[in-house]
């Protein structure tokens, strides 16, 4: 066993770890809001992890760096923060239902309306 | 506002580049795939052309690249500990929806600043205020909403706002 192999093993290992959190996030929290925060964020890391696995192990194939890891990052930083905002927004509008402990809850429609935080001067 | 707002940022050049050069890194490199390229990196800028605002300029690039270091480590670190919030006592959780009251005025900043937002772990952007003076933001986990406020100002608005001079 060799060092690249070490390394793309615990890359791997690492990715898949935050994979099945991410997973569990999804299925154990309560509320749609809260649940958005597991798969989007622990699942960007987790894939980018996979990613710089793969990176690692076919640069050393000898077929010279490969660079088409690091663009699928790339996009993948882009687009995740955007969807989830997306669908962060769309259950805002649709009338999801938060938690009840929820902070700030009484403020909802205020955020619905898109007013400034009028009350907090 | 001291920002130029009247510098209309026009990268033609520069987006047919990205994509001449996106497009090369993502298939091989043979006479049909440049042709391609240069076709659809001609056409696309010209297509979502009129999407794009003004855009700042950015007036320390230094910075900025020291600023996605920062985020990375940031998604490191805010990954692990959501982690433990996951896989720990649910009750224990203290979600909210926090505001930010906005510095940044123009669109792309507050757009990097809602991404980068999202991007770290235990808070998503939500909305914006009609009149892009506050940012609405749900976090997974409010212990101290000042604090977290205080926070999201300093570490990512503050850089930031140097970055594109405003």
């Amino acid at each position: 066993m060799t060092l690249i192999d070490l390394a793309t093993a615990l890359f791997l290992l690492i990715g898949g770890l935050f994979l099945l959190v991410g997973s569990i996030g999804l299925f154990r929290l309560p509320d749609f809001f809260m649940r958005l925060h597991a798969p989007t964020k622990a699942s960007t890391l987790g894939i980018g992890s996979i990613l710089m696995a793969s990176i690692i192990f076919f640069s050393f194939k000898g077929d010279g760096i490969s660079i088409k890891e690091f663009l699928i990052i790339l996009f993948m930083f882009l687009t995740a923060p955007i969807s989830a905002h997306m669908l962060s927004k769309a259950a805002l509008h649709v009338k999801q239902k938060p938690r009840q402990d929820t902070l700030n809850l009484d403020r909802l429609n205020a955020i619905r309306d898109r007013t400034n935080w009028a009350s907090r001067s | 506002m001291q920002c130029d707002r009247s510098r209309r940022y026009r990268p033609r050049v520069f987006n047919f580049v990205l994509l001449f050069v996106v497009w090369i890194l993502l298939t091989d490199i043979t006479f049909g795939n440049m042709l391609l390229a240069a076709i659809l990196a001609y056409l696309i800028p010209m297509v979502v052309g009129s999407l794009q605002s003004a855009a700042p300029r950015v007036a320390k690039p230094l910075k900025g690249a020291g600023y996605v270091l920062v985020l990375l480590g940031d998604i490191i670190v805010s990954n692990i500990v959501v982690a433990k919030q996951v896989l720990g006592s649910l009750d224990k959780l203290e979600p909210g929806f926090i505001a930010i009251p906005l510095e940044l005025r123009q669109p792309l900043p507050i757009t990097l600043l809602a991404s980068t937002i999202s991007l770290t772990p235990g808070t998503v952007s939500t909305e914006v205020s009609a009149d892009k003076r506050t940012l609405y933001v749900h976090a997974l986990n409010v212990e101290n909403e000042p604090k977290l406020i205080a926070h999201i100002k300093h570490r990512y608005e503050t850089p930031l706002k140097e970055i594109f001079e405003c």
